[in-house]
């Protein structure tokens, strides 16, 4: 069976015709053709289906798309302003904290989220907030980097603000 | 042979790194750059083999056996295809071709024929019009199985009477045993008896499995042509190509291959695997494009990870620390399948003769199958599991003999341009400056033996190939190719067969064109892994695409560069060594401001010459290995050194190891981008903290649960470190500029894993006075060895005694 869902994606509404069972990640990635959201383990275990629900964190592969429905998703495709990547994207292309790049979406949202809620996380805040991420390229050393980069981009004596003086 | 004798033959290594063409100092390589796909990975915009549709497009799913051991009796699969929305199925039956990607040890069909061999076996797939129906069309095939005793461990395999899992090469021959090596250097029982010490020790490395976090994933499109393309998560493209022709019984030529973006690999997609040829074959039948994804349990199934080995090692020294003769007996479990696993047999001994030297030595390596997922090539294929024991051993000889653990390495260090006891080329060696910057950086000397009681460090030690001198099937080709265009904008195209899997094969290309062409990073466009458009390259394995790859790049990228420095020394009247191309100009070396941009140095070219475009390729020294059997298997043309300090602490009360942070000194040759050089060693570091700490890839028996079953065959029950678990991690580059890579550069993605775990099983040690021979160093594991009472009077007695004087 399919239903009509309303979903609001990156600001964009939708009415998709979606069956009653899909994930909400399902529901992006086959129904919307949003595939930057990723599918790891099918289960909720590694975080690479991370988006924003209301602005919250959630596994959207153990999220019914019906649980979004009228609701504000945000996703890795709704992170970049037209022709430039946010501050975090930024970080984390500079200092090398995508390898393959298939947890990145999740990691990227689930760092959007602290930064939002915690504009100058501790380290230890960092690990916290990324803890249920799975990463197998980087050993996570240049992630938490490119997350305490972009969260001093936006404090005033940051690098961005270093960079636009010269 | 006496490793003195060997050193004669240095004569087989180029004087001078002829590489650098007399570089001597660069624009682009060394340099802290981006990668060229990081915008798009950061983004969501990079497309992987799941993020694809194609119009039409059917889902594929694959079924399996729920036994560990089983003759199939019958396949009867009429009520699948009678299902609405089915639009194929295939058996076994229909590619009754056995593949592997060793071409002496095919073993394998993509679906089973009449036997299945462990849980998760392909036996039928089928093709429908949504997975909801492929999953329905699985529930109604009927396979009819006769059970047969399976074989859960290697132990049981050797035995005479184990049942066969698969038919024995000649008769009277145990066809459990898949390869067995035995090779002997030096006088190894002479050296022994004549050791002031020998360590004798039992080591036992479980399994484990690389877990990238993309699942396999394949696109199969038969067109109406004729022609076959296969889109894959594949991390040798080159290799799937030849199988799939010889599988499916069609012509190479109508087969392209593309390589999409890939989520991570790991050696875990390095061989072709039942899907490719299933949506291949289910394309054929149905004349739609087939994809199917693997769920992550049947990644778990597809596996390939590190062997369990059981390792036994005897060590003789002279009381001075040197080493004398090294013996070991190793036993693999294989699994179901051989894979990789010639080679994995043999890298279990060849590779352990560096970085130190060995008077003597001798192993003898047995791989087995069992009932279990096949066993295959994981990040430091083969050489992780002897490294550990071997690094432990040497930590128990320094103990026996009051020496410091990282002097008793420094002494036996086996120096540059040297062979090692099996005969291994040396070339560059940076392997004492690893140590002494772990050394100095971990604050070493004031904390070995003199942290309190809980905590302590450990030093490893090792080494690893830059890929292989030999190519998987015997052949005379280049290794590698690269093929370079230039567009009448500037912009360069380069074409290149390497498998980018995160490890920035792109991005490496593509910092040696501009390098070379003197162009922008942003003007260079790599387009890589698709058979209809890039040379042959082997694929991402053996740590080989920047050594190879790197030096094709270079050899193309320079005779681009000459002809064009030619037309605008002619045009200026001067030599050619006078025009130098750099930042996006050409100018001339002894006045500057005659200059032009470089695209109409380019233009200038191509008017002259006519379209700008070379090809380069690498191929390796053949003529530098032993002259015995197996004498070729693990010649590389360079090694990278590696040296690990570890600092942990130790609950003893609950036997909870956590590891504080790993000191990384890797000699990669040249970092031809210190950000990609440090990212491989963290994350070979993290891998090998995993595995040490972690990770069990490992089976229910009989008594617990169905015998064969997978013990933890989701990312929750196989726990992979998260950003709770991990240490921090210091990386410290060291370029010892080998002769023959691409500006003296070497691997580095995956040596850096190996000293990882011996260094914190000895840093274990250091801190509450108990030897963990045995992996992992879980809770219950390491509980259970502090109950040994003894334990702490060997750490009182250690720390109460001063080590001989180092300086």
């Amino acid at each position: 069976m399919h239903s009509i869902v309303e979903l609001s994606v990156n600001g964009d509404r939708h009415q998709a015709g979606v069956p009653d069972h899909y994930s909400l990640l399902e529901a992006l990635r086959y129904v919307l053709g949003l595939t930057g959201s990723k599918q790891g383990c099918d289960k909720g275990d590694c975080g690479a289906c991370t988006v924003l629900l209301d602005g919250v964190p959630v596994l959207s592969c153990i999220t019914p798309v019906q649980e979004a429905a009228g609701r504000s998703v945000t996703t890795v495709e709704g992170l970049a302003r037209p022709g430039r990547l946010s501050p975090l994207q930024e970080a984390f292309e500079r200092l090398g904290a995508a390898q393959c790049g298939f947890c990145t979406p999740g990691i990227l949202m689930s760092a959007h989220a602290l930064l939002q809620s915690n504009p100058s996380p501790t380290r230890a805040e960092i690990k916290d907030a990324l803890s249920g991420n799975l990463c197998r390229c980087t050993g996570y050393t240049k992630i938490l980097d490119a997350v305490e980069a972009a969260a001093s981009a936006s404090s005033p004596n940051g690098f961005h603000a270093t960079e636009a003086a010269r | 042979m006496r490793p003195g004798e060997l050193r004669d033959r240095q004569r087989d290594i180029a004087a001078d790194p002829a590489a650098l063409d007399g570089q001597t100092s660069f624009n682009v390589i060394g340099g802290r750059h981006r990668k060229v796909d990081g915008a798009g990975r950061v983004s969501g915009a990079t497309v992987y083999t799941d993020d694809m549709t194609l119009p039409g497009m059917l889902h594929g799913k694959i079924l399996r056996s729920p036994h560990p051991h089983a003759n199939i009796i019958s396949i009867d699969v009429s009520e699948a295809l009678a299902l609405p929305g089915v639009y194929a199925v295939v058996t076994g039956r229909d590619m009754p071709v056995t593949y592997c990607v060793i071409p002496w040890t095919r073993d394998e069909y993509p679906l089973c024929v009449d036997r299945v061999r462990y849980i998760g076996d392909g036996v039928a797939a089928v093709a429908a019009v949504d997975e909801e129906t492929a999953n329905r069309a699985l529930r109604l095939i009927r396979v009819e199985y006769e059970l047969l005793e399976p074989v859960l461990s290697a132990e049981r395999a050797i035995q005479p009477d184990a049942p066969q899992i698969h038919e024995a090469g000649k008769p009277g021959r145990n066809g459990n045993i898949t390869k067995h090596v035995h090779l002997s250097f030096g006088d190894v029982d002479g050296a022994m008896a004549a050791s002031d010490i020998v360590i004798e020790g039992e080591y036992f490395f479980q399994g484990t499995t690389h877990t990238p976090i993309e699942p396999h994933c394949a696109i199969g499109w038969y067109e109406p042509s004729g022609k076959l393309t296969v889109w894959s998560a594949t991390q040798v493209p080159h290799y799937l190509h030849r199988e799939l022709a010889r599988v499916l019984d069609l012509d190479v030529a109508r087969i392209r291959v593309v390589q999409p973006a890939v989520g991570g690999a790991f050696g875990g997609k390095s061989e072709p695997f039942d899907l490719e040829f299933c949506v291949a074959a289910l394309s054929r039948k149905c004349g739609r494009p087939v994809k199917i994804l693997y769920t992550r349990e049947e990644v778990f199934f597809a596996h390939r990870g590190r062997h369990p080995m059981e390792m036994k090692y005897r060590l003789g020294a002279s009381r001075d620390g040197a080493i004398k003769a090294v013996d070991g007996h190793l036993l693999l479990d294989g699994g179901a399948y051989a894979s990789f696993g010639l080679v994995t047999a043999y890298y279990s001994g060849q590779l352990l003769t560096a970085p130190y030297t060995f008077e003597s030595y001798r192993f003898d390596s047995t791989r087995v199958y069992t009932n279990k997922s096949a066993c295959g090539p994981k990040r430091g294929h083969g050489s992780v599991q002897p490294r550990f024991a071997f690094e432990v051993q040497l930590d128990k000889l320094a103990e026996a003999i009051d020496m410091d653990p990282i002097e008793i390495r420094r002494r036996n260090f086996i120096g540059e341009r040297t062979r090692t006891i099996n005969e291994l080329r040396i070339t560059s060696n940076g392997f004492l400056q690893c140590l002494e910057m772990v050394e100095r950086a971990s604050d070493w000397k004031t904390k070995h033996r003199r942290l309190p009681f809980g905590r302590g460090v450990g030093v490893a030690g090792s080494t690893y190939i830059s890929g292989t001198n030999y190519p998987i099937y015997p052949n005379e080709m280049p290794q590698a190719a690269i093929q370079i265009q230039i567009e009448r904008s500037g912009r360069v195209a380069v074409f290149t067969g390497a498998s980018e899997i995160g490890q920035g094969s792109n991005s490496m290309v593509a910092y040696v064109t501009a390098e070379e062409l003197g162009v922008p990073l942003e003007y260079v466009r790599v387009h890589s892994t698709d058979t209809d458009m890039t040379p042959v390259d082997l694929g991402a394995y053996s740590s080989r695409e920047t050594f190879m790859v790197g030096n094709a790049c270079v050899v193309a990228a320079r005779e681009l560069k000459h002809r064009i420095k030619q037309v605008v020394a002619d045009e200026w009247q001067c030599t050619a060594a006078e025009v130098a191309l750099a930042g996006g100009w050409a100018f001339d070396v002894r006045d500057t401001s005659r200059h032009i941009p470089i695209v109409d140095a380019f233009n200038m070219a191509e008017a002259r010459l006519g379209p700008l475009a070379a090809v380069g390729h690498y191929n390796t020294p053949k003529d530098v290995h032993g002259e015995y059997r197996g004498g070729t298997i693990g010649a590389s043309p360079a090694y990278s050194f590696t040296a690990h300090v570890a600092e942990v602490s130790v609950d003893v009360e609950s036997g909870i190891v956590t590891v504080d942070n790993i000191w990384i000194a890797h000699d990669c040759g040249r970092a031809l981008n210190p950000v990609l050089v440090e990212a491989q060693m963290e994350g070979s570091a993290y891998m090998g903290f995993g595995e040490a700490l972690m990770e069990e890839h490992a089976y229910k028996d009989a008594d617990h649960g169905r015998a064969g079953l997978h013990n933890a065959s989701s990312l929750l029950d196989y726990r992979i470190p998260t950003t709770l678990d991990t240490p921090e991690m210091q990386s410290l580059i060291v370029e010892s500029v080998d002769p023959e890579g691409p500006y003296g550069a070497k691997e580095a993605g995956e040596g850096p894993l190996h000293p990882s775990i011996p260094a914190i099983a000895n840093a274990i040690y250091d801190a509450v006075g108990v030897r963990m021979d045995r992996m992992p160093f879980s809770p219950p594991n390491v509980w259970r060895a502090l109950q040994d009472a003894a334990h702490r009077d060997r750490w009182e007695r250690r720390h109460s005694s001063q080590l001989v004087a180092v300086d």
